[in-house]
């Protein structure tokens, strides 16, 4: 390789990977499994834009083996060259991607990601999506993981309800803020409040 | 005062170390080293690495010697430790064609460019046992030998496919499926199924591709051409820019020329089968082209009879004997939770049989 | 101490990630069995290969592990998992089921109730439900794509017609969030109530077949039944003898051959902390 890579491509992934990743993981685990739920992540130190939490799903989940889609300001070189030093992820098209990171706005239209085949509802993409705000204020969520209900500061309900519609087709998403992050299958039902 | 059955954990340990001993047998004969089992019992060797789907004499018999000599057992042990090996590069195709053989031979016709080639096999051997064997350090008395044949030697289909005699194999540059990174999946193209058969039990596929010859299936296979011999593996170092030798394996590849009068969608002509197993592993590799073949009936526009070696779901689902053993031999461990559910029901069901049946009186 | 020979948890990274990918595909799917590249482990196929990728797929350092077959931490073959663990991945374990936080177990659910944090990876043998009624993965793929489950029923509804219930005491099928028909692996049907509504997250692993599943925590699981005939889970109608439990699964053991029998928990860390509790069977003493 040349010269040219700086140092933060070269910085700022797991430092111990086999015991990050797998604290990462239990993690995301839960809070996919239990929709409303936020969890603190460490371990990875992303070029900006990326969030540590972003940063932190990317190298637990991703690798050459799942097609990754950049949306919006996420797309650019430090965050490309992080994601080729790190992970080796091929940088694809959004409705190719097995993973996809970016902010919301960037990530529309979200219809384009993939929700699986009838018959093979798994084949469908994770959308990583990078928030402001992440709290347990905003739409009400139900579903597999919730007792009763709980809440949550998504950026809006009708796509994530358009979503729900297409079950047991339909993307995941996790949202990430900061540190911090929280999950939403496709099982959820979201409703305003 | 019942104590329910404890000490698993002792009764394990204890277990192993009988293992052990009886691995060893009599401490009074000299133990077998790798090398010998390399060197003396290479088809074992062979089978080991070819159903273990990994290349290496020595991992090989080491596993014969820690199995006891029972293959699946060694098989298995190979397929686990391969698993823990991380992948650094897929080689490129190995070309049989430039193959350095030991043996060729081709049923289909008397003589052909490159010649037969008898090389050494138990075929022509008569089975009767060699008593001089068992008195050890006699002589061996040594083979002719004569230079390896140097350069390529042809594919005797290649010589049928130049009048257009057999349905032409277009080489393709397309990834095949790995069965060992990807979940086996259904309809399988031709690679993924040689793949599955290339590691399957020689016992289950030889059995397949006998029943084909019984009429199960029918594909009226002759042998076009048998080979074994080692080839060059390589592999591209893109720093370089071009392929390194990384070594050489030993493989058996066999041709097979399939009658065919035509079909629905394909002219007449012959049909192809294809087997290519790891070593000198005749047997699987002619049984392995004749299942291929029988496989590819929906390609080739044939009826689907119902024959078992047709069915790609259920060879491909049952030709692996690690699977099979595995799944076989887990009915040994405690089922007594489910046994008791069954009994419960079992007792239910004939108390009830009986009130209705004293009710009837 | 961790075996420094191998990885972590022993399998590679790459395969980690493998498997939890398809883990989360499956929490995100109740009930569905995603397709995953089992590997080859050091235990045989049929063995627990599945919950054994499963677990190693979902533990930290930090974990207390606990693993039963048929509800005992005794048995030989989670000795040997247990073992395997304690070697590969340098974690803690426990029999206590209020413990641990991550449980392996084949053919039981404990009967202390699973709390939040804790995961329950069964061992699945066949983990296609209809497998029995149709053997051919291509056909049962489109049944579930179809939610064509017609045929499960029909064969429930025989069992009632020719036996008068449902002769089907272990592996009973249930349906998951209205949706995929799941097999909960060969556990007795008295543990079907136990999956539903659970606040553990439960994960079933497949090895040789090549599948995971996932019940997230508060799923909806109905065990298949009929109006006329509704589930029922059902045990032997006795108490534990060591403990007097009234209300756990018991094991029939068999004390002599002139048909003498006494009936035990099957759960053994359940049977011994009502015992240290000083409850009493027919046949216990205190402790």
């Amino acid at each position: 390789m040349t010269a040219t890579i700086s140092g933060d491509t070269l910085s700022g992934g797991f430092t111990e990977a086999p015991m990050q990743s797998a604290r990462a993981f239990r993690e995301i685990l839960e809070v996919l499994a239990r929709p409303g739920l936020i969890r603190t992540v460490t371990g990875a130190a992303p070029p900006a834009p990326l969030s540590i939490a972003a940063g932190v799903a990317l190298l637990t989940l991703t690798d050459p083996t799942t097609p990754l889609h950049l949306a919006g300001a996420a797309d650019c070189q430090p965050v490309r060259d992080w994601v080729a030093f790190h992970i080796g992820a091929p940088l694809v098209a959004a409705e190719e991607a097995d993973f996809a990171l970016g902010t919301w706005d960037a990530l529309q239209p979200v219809a384009r990601f993939r929700i699986g085949q009838p018959d093979y509802p798994d084949r469908s993409a994770t959308l990583i999506v990078e928030l402001d705000r992440l709290t347990n204020h905003g739409p009400a969520l139900s579903g597999p993981g919730i007792a009763l209900s709980t809440w949550l500061s998504l950026p809006e309900t009708a796509a994530f309800r358009a979503n729900r519609a297409l079950f047991p087709l339909g993307y995941d998403c996790l949202f990430t803020c900061g540190d911090r992050l929280a999950g939403l299958p496709r099982s959820t039902r979201v409703e305003n409040i | 005062m019942y104590v329910a059955v404890k000490g698993g954990e002792r009764a394990i340990d204890n277990a192993h170390a009988w293992l052990a001993e009886e691995r060893r047998g009599d401490p009074a004969v000299p133990e077998l080293t790798i090398a010998q089992i390399r060197g003396q019992m290479t088809l074992a060797v062979n089978r080991v690495m070819a159903e273990g789907s990994l290349y290496d004499p020595d991992l090989a018999a080491l596993a014969i010697k820690q199995a006891r000599g029972d293959l699946i057992e060694a098989i298995f042990l190979i397929r686990a430790y391969r698993t823990t090996l991380p992948r650094l590069a897929g080689s490129n195709p190995v070309d049989t064609g430039a193959m350095t053989v030991d043996r060729r031979i081709s049923a289909t016709f008397k003589d052909l460019p490159g010649g037969q080639v008898l090389g050494s096999t138990f075929d022509y051997t008569h089975r009767l046992l060699d008593f001089a064997l068992m008195a050890e350090g006699s002589e061996v008395p040594s083979g002719a030998s004569a230079p390896a044949t140097p350069g390529p030697m042809p594919h005797v289909t290649s010589f049928l496919n130049r009048d257009g005699l057999i349905e032409t194999a277009p080489p393709s540059d397309t990834t095949p499926p790995d069965l060992t990174r990807e979940p086996l999946e259904l309809p399988a193209d031709r690679s993924l199924r040689l793949q599955a058969i290339t590691r399957g039990d020689e016992g289950f596929i030889l059995s397949m591709a006998y029943s084909t010859q019984r009429g199960y299936g029918r594909t009226h296979a002759f042998v076009g051409e048998l080979r074994i011999g080692t080839v060059a593996v390589e592999v591209d170092i893109p720093e370089l820019g071009f392929a390194v030798e990384i070594g050489e394996v030993e493989l058996t590849e066999c041709e097979t020329v399939n009658q065919f009068k035509g079909s629905r969608t394909e002219p007449p002509q012959f049909t192809r089968g294809y087997g290519l197993v790891f070593g000198q592993s005749e047997r699987k590799s002619i049984a392995m082209s004749l299942v291929d073949r029988s496989l590819r009936w929906k390609e080739l526009g044939e009826d689907f009879t119902g024959a078992p070696a047709q069915d790609e779901e259920f060879v491909l689902y049952h030709c692996d004997n690690i699977q099979a053993t595995g799944f076989l031999e887990h009915i040994k461990l405690p089922h007594y939770v489910d046994f008791q559910a069954e009994l419960e029901l079992v007792r239910r069901l004939r108390a009830e049989a009986q009130a209705m049946q004293e009710a009837a009186e | 101490m961790t075996d420094q020979a191998y990885n972590f948890a022993y399998l590679d990274e790459q395969t980690k990630r493998m498997i939890r990918r398809a883990i989360l595909k499956g929490i995100a799917v109740p009930g569905y069995q995603v397709p995953f590249a089992s590997r080859e482990m050091p235990m045989p196929y049929g063995w627990g290969t599945g919950g054994v990728q499963v677990t190693a797929a979902c533990l930290v350092p930090e974990d207390l592990l606990k693993v039963i077959d048929q509800g005992a931490d005794d048995t030989t073959n989670a000795v040997s998992i247990r073992k395997f663990f304690q070697r590969t991945a340098g974690v803690a374990t426990t029999e206590a089921t209020a413990e641990a936080t991550v449980i392996q177990t084949r053919h039981r659910i404990p009967e202390v109730p699973l709390t939040e944090g804790q995961i329950l990876v069964y061992q699945v043998p066949i983990p296609e439900p209809l497998r029995f009624l149709e053997p051919r993965e291509t056909e049962t793929r489109k049944m579930h794509e179809l939610e064509e489950y017609g045929l499960m029923h029909v064969k429930l509804y025989e069992d009632i017609a020719r036996h008068g219930e449902i002769a089907t005491s272990y592996a009973y099928p249930v349906k998951v969030e209205g949706r995929y028909v799941m097999d909960p692996s060969p556990i007795p049907k008295f543990d079907n109530p136990k999956l539903g509504q659970s606040p553990a997250i439960q994960l079933f692993g497949a090895g040789r077949e090549q599948r995971i599943y996932a019940l997230p925590p508060y799923s909806d699981v109905v065990s298949l039944d009929f109006d006329d005939h509704p589930f029922q889970a059902s045990k032997a109608p006795h108490d534990c003898d060591l403990c007097g439990a009234k209300d756990s699964y018991l094991d029939e053991v068999i004390t002599d051959d002139a048909g003498g029998r006494m009936f035990v928990c099957s759960d053994t860390d359940f049977c011994a902390g009502r015992r240290a509790e000083g409850h009493v069977g027919r046949l216990g003493e205190p402790v």
